[in-house]
């Protein structure tokens, strides 16, 4: 097994349910993703994408779902500029009081490698929009 | 948020971040080459960091790996840095970084 690239965690004030619901709707992806929506029907072996208005921002296919536990698909944007898919995990874990999500990001080429770097600010928007109501606001990121 | 300054305020642990930087994913043994310090005073230091969320570690076989987790720095930055500043902070910090590459003498 090769080593995972990226491993981000973010303690959240919340339900491992919400957590779940709020990384798979796209109602709720649209308040705290940069207003992009993700859509797939979460069955294994079907299409996941992320849409922010016509456009699609990446695409993947959905590799293991168990709500609201683990959600792994693979990911292929064309800003990462590689050719195969990589591979994104969500582990939900109860700790305490608060909800601990972990997103493991592997199988990226030294390129795509280079290109990543929306997790840590998505996951302190997510964590904003569970315990506040309100995502952060991308203006002025990129 | 209190963890996360009394992790930062330690240059050992600020270096065990930055060995992460350039290589994440690392064990206990591959953080301890090249340290002047007992594996138990690493790992202590490694307890800290993780109670911050500093650090982040995942099983690989029977290998713990340790990764920079940088959520909890966003976090902090998103409380005291307003959004509209940000370009001008990051002109300013890239201004830094360019003038002092350069020779004092120059």
């Amino acid at each position: 097994m090769e080593k995972p690239q990226f491993v981000y965690s973010v303690y959240i004030a919340s339900t491992p349910e919400k957590v779940w619901e709020a990384i798979t709707q796209g109602d709720f992806t649209e308040q705290y993703w940069r207003g992009s929506r993700i859509e797939s029907n979460w069955q294994v072996g079907s299409p996941v994408k992320l849409t922010s208005g016509n456009a699609v921002v990446w695409t993947g296919e959905v590799l293991e779902c168990e709500p609201p536990r683990r959600l792994v698909y693979t990911f292929l944007g064309p800003w990462l500029q590689q050719e195969h898919p990589s591979r994104v995990r969500f582990e939900i874990e109860e700790r305490e009081s608060l909800v601990k999500l972990t997103v493991i990001h592997d199988q990226l080429t030294e390129t795509g490698l280079k290109n990543l770097t929306g997790w840590p600010l998505i996951l302190c928007s997510l964590k904003s929009f569970l315990e506040s109501g309100r995502g952060l606001s991308f203006k002025n990121y990129f | 948020m209190d963890a996360v300054f009394k992790a930062l305020a330690d240059p050992t642990r600020r270096e065990l971040l930055d060995r992460l930087f350039e290589n994440n994913g690392q064990t206990l043994g591959e953080l301890c080459q090249r340290l002047t310090m007992t594996r138990q005073a690493v790992m202590k230091h490694l307890r800290i960091l993780e109670e911050a969320n500093l650090v982040v570690t995942i099983w690989r076989g029977r290998e713990k790996l340790h990764y920079l987790n940088p959520v909890p720095i966003h976090e902090i930055s998103q409380r005291w840095i307003n959004k509209f500043e940000r370009q001008h902070l990051d002109a300013l910090t890239e201004l830094k970084q360019v003038l002092e590459k350069q020779p004092k003498d120059n």
